[in-house]
């Protein structure tokens, strides 16, 4: 295992006090020279977002704003993001986590503010833009909560757990991704590979079924949309311990875009690097497999056609694979839930499925 | 073949019959209207005498009349100029009898006012009225009287002769009357205030029925310099004025003639009339004939050359005791007050007055409340025909920075000799354009005052919502920072804070 300054957490954490410190510091002198204090950051509006074919992810243009406390309507969300930068600080000097909702109460002992949950949202984003860290990184948490199981042995870095290290089969209902595995180091594993999979039923089935033996595979559960410290987890897995990813969502429109959401960000987060994986595999289910599998399945609302319409066209959904499974969507006008599989029995999807799948990707 | 019989009727009998056109229609109205003559009649007493009134008005219920009515006791007490023994029994018992019949601007017109409301007393009771009346000399007259309708002849009951001792001057009336004070309630009140608001250097208590006291008191002893009495101006002549001067005059030509009775007709202007007219400067009025009557007159409407009447025959409230009325009895945070020049229509001279006001005691009721004057009395029916209410209504109040649902009054007051009302009730005033055009330039130089004070009131406002932005915030940023910078103290933002209200007022 790699644990040079880099990527440690505790180095990583260094320098994330730093740069709270500095950006307090350089407000600071600017009043101390009798100046209403001013930043700039990258403008976070919709025409200062690329996609960047390099990367394979969005990102923010050249373009920045100036927020001054000299503009009487500057001046509110500029105290909110100083009081931000200044809890979060707090938080990760004390190692204590926080969650948006949090956020917005706590706001309150200090004298400040929101209008509503959106607008501290909103200020935490700002943050994240100011800092050019996550969210995660400043120990503010969703409320969305993801798993993962297999045989990788982290040690915690958060207070009270330090050096203690944990396997990550010691539950069968897989350990949650939360703060105090996103702050560990990885020490050891003997995957070579990681399983993302959107729903929990599936989940459990590939835990009871032993796929984490019978292919070496790390197994993620998304919930859904992964959330961001989940898709910075499987980034992490990724690059530190170059494993690489296969992801399996329902076959329609939504689970495609669960897939690319962890391959390539999302425009919300384009102000971000390390979530994304874009080496990352969607692996099932196609519009294809539905065909090929004779899978049951529901016809496309109109909601779902006017998804894939607008996927069509989005510059992350390029490459051949992309295109030729939105068309066959389009074609065949059905989907197919990943649970789908059940009508050939239970241990189909496991012994069948999925190491075809996994060599065709 | 029919048989028709002829039969003249007196004044006091056409009114008794036609009493809805008078303001007694009903028993609320009625009840409205006497006290409403009573009081102007003080009013005018007062004014006369050049005394701030002190008016007291008393409502006493005496017993039922029916389901709709009760009989009351009206009493109004005065300190005005009181009434010349010989007099008291025509002025309050012949209709139409009243010192009311000059050119000059006076409150009510007809000389109905008070004797109506006694007349409407004795009907609806069968009660004589007292009348009790000095002018400061050493007696005190007092008179029970009724009137003989169908003669119009006063019929006294009772007179006594009182000692003077204290030298008491003005007039006390008393009579009952069947009314509906519990109806009529709002509009007493509400008449008593606007009274109140345009007669600011009077004092005036009322005692209700119920033995409620409300009391308006002055906030000045000023009073508005009393109107003159003026001859007529040509342009307002008809056939029938023309004649009885004729039949008065001692003047023997024409050019004195016209010099003596015309409002601002001298030598030249009449030379200079009679050659328009056709009509020798030597002639002698009391030859004229017929025609001739009739042509004067006309040539009189035509002719360009009359000078403008002047206003000195007119009373207005002034702009400094307009805004006296309108702060006592608003209270308003804003006002603004205008007297108009005056004006003319029809050969009648007339001055608007105007005023707006915001605030204060004024109610939010979602449209402007408006107050409407006529030679200093209130007008409190017919708003919506009134020609106040439609320049209102024409106005885009947008313009102005006002909406509807500000609490703002709009006052408007015209005076004249001869106030263009539009029916015989006299309750609201004619779309004559000559006065359409006064009221509406009256309304919108206010409404323009008003304008200023809003968007300086709004601008103030801002600038104090703005600062209160920065004091409350640049502090927080100080301190948040200097504690992420983890520095000991906190930058001195006092300079930050100050440039920022320089700013402004630069």
């Amino acid at each position: 295992m790699r644990k040079d300054d880099e990527v440690s957490q505790t180095g990583r954490k260094k320098k994330i006090l730093e740069k709270l410190e500095g950006f307090g510091e350089d407000l600071y002198q600017q009043m101390l020279q009798g100046r209403f204090p001013s930043i700039k950051m990258p403008s976070r509006s919709i025409e200062n977002i690329y996609y960047n074919p390099e990367l394979r992810q969005y990102i923010l243009g050249d373009r920045t704003v100036r927020r001054t406390a000299h503009n009487v309507r500057h001046v509110r969300p500029f105290t909110q993001l100083v009081w931000a930068a200044f809890f979060a600080h707090e938080l990760s000097t004390n190692r204590k986590t926080s969650t948006l909702r949090d956020v917005y109460y706590s706001a309150q002992a200090y004298g400040m503010s929101f209008k509503d949950q959106s607008e501290s949202d909103n200020v935490i984003t700002d943050l994240e833009t100011v800092a050019s860290f996550a969210r995660e990184d400043f120990n503010i948490f969703p409320e969305e909560r993801s798993a993962i199981f297999g045989d990788l042995t982290i040690e915690y870095t958060v207070p009270g757990y330090e050096g203690r290290q944990l396997n990550l089969t010691s539950h069968p209902d897989g350990v949650m991704i939360g703060p105090a595995l996103t702050y560990s180091e990885f020490v050891k594993t003997t995957a070579d590979k990681v399983i993302a999979i959107e729903k929990g039923g599936l989940f459990t089935r590939f835990i009871e079924e032993n796929v984490h033996t019978k292919y070496n595979a790390l197994l993620v559960l998304t919930a859904g949309q992964a959330p961001r410290a989940t898709r910075h987890f499987i980034h992490r897995l990724n690059k530190e311990l170059n494993l690489p990813v296969y992801i399996f969502t329902d076959g329609d429109p939504w689970g495609m875009h669960i897939a690319m959401v962890i391959i390539s960000g999302s425009a919300n987060a384009a102000h971000l690097r390390e979530l994304t994986t874009p080496d990352a595999k969607w692996s099932g289910v196609w519009a294809s497999d539905i065909v090929d599998y004779k899978l049951p399945s529901d016809p496309l609302t109109d909601i779902d056609i006017k998804r894939l319409h607008e996927l069509q066209r989005d510059p992350r959904y390029k490459n051949d694979l992309w295109q030729r499974e939105i068309k066959t969507f389009m074609k065949i006008r059905k989907k197919a839930e990943q649970e789908a599989f059940s009508r050939y029995g239970l241990t189909y999807i496991v012994d069948e499925y999925l190491p075809t799948k996994l060599e065709e990707s | 073949m029919t048989t028709q019989t002829f039969e003249e009727i007196s004044p006091a009998d056409f009114f008794y019959r036609n009493r809805d056109i008078a303001g007694f229609t009903n028993p609320a109205r009625a009840i409205f209207s006497s006290v409403r003559e009573l009081v102007e009649n003080s009013l005018d007493a007062t004014e006369y005498a050049m005394v701030p009134p002190n008016i007291y008005l008393r409502l006493s219920f005496v017993g039922e009349a029916g389901p709709e009515a009760g009989i009351y006791k009206l009493r109004i007490m005065d300190n005005g100029s009181g009434i010349p023994p010989r007099h008291i029994p025509s002025a309050f018992g012949q209709v139409l009898f009243g010192s009311k019949y000059k050119l000059k601007q006076t409150r009510g017109t007809f000389g109905l006012g008070g004797t109506m409301s006694i007349l409407y007393g004795q009907i609806t009771t069968h009660q004589p009225a007292y009348v009790v009346s000095s002018t400061g000399i050493s007696k005190i007259y007092t008179y029970k009287i009724m009137i003989d309708i169908q003669k119009n002849r006063p019929i006294v009951l009772d007179r006594k002769i009182l000692l003077n001792k204290e030298r008491w001057r003005g007039t006390i009336v008393e009579f009952s009357l069947e009314g509906d004070y519990f109806r009529a309630m709002s509009k007493i009140l509400e008449y008593l205030k606007q009274t109140a608001l345009v007669n600011p250097y009077a004092n005036i208590t009322f005692v209700d029925p119920k033995g409620r006291l409300y009391k308006f008191m002055r906030a000045t002893t000023k009073m508005p310099s009393p109107p003159k009495e003026t001859l007529p101006h040509p342009y307002g002549v008809d056939v029938e004025t023309l004649q009885r001067l004729m039949h008065i005059t001692r003047c023997n030509n024409m050019l004195e003639f016209m010099k003596t009775h015309f409002h601002r007709v001298g030598e030249l202007t009449a030379s200079k009339f009679l050659t328009f007219a056709e009509i020798p400067a030597s002639k002698n009025p009391k030859k004229l004939k017929r025609e001739e009557i009739v042509r004067l007159v006309q040539m009189m409407k035509r002719f360009k050359d009359f000078l403008p009447p002047d206003a000195s025959c007119l009373s207005p409230l002034g702009e400094e005791l307009l805004r006296t009325g309108i702060l006592k009895e608003l209270k308003p945070e804003f006002t603004a007050v205008r007297q108009r020049k005056p004006a003319t229509y029809a050969g009648h001279p007339f001055i608007v007055e105007t005023a707006i006001a915001y605030g204060g005691d004024i109610p939010k009721k979602g449209d402007f409340v408006l107050y409407r004057f006529a030679n200093r009395i209130p007008l409190l029916y017919d708003e919506a025909s009134d020609v106040s209410f439609r320049v209102i209504k024409g106005i885009n109040w947008r313009r102005y920075k006002v909406s509807s649902d500000m609490p703002i009054a709009i006052l408007v007051h015209i005076c004249s000799t001869k106030v263009p009302y539009k029916t015989v009730g006299k309750e609201f005033i004619a779309d004559r354009p000559e006065v359409k055009r006064e009221v509406l330039n009256g309304i919108r130089e206010v409404a323009r005052e008003l304008q200023h004070f809003l968007s300086r009131r709004e601008h103030v406002e801002r600038e104090r919502r703005r600062l209160s932005v920065f004091s409350k915030y640049l502090p927080k940023i100080a301190q948040f920072s200097t504690e992420l910078a983890g520095r000991e103290e906190p930058p001195n933002i006092e300079r930050l804070l100050e440039s920022v209200k320089k700013f402004e007022k630069g």
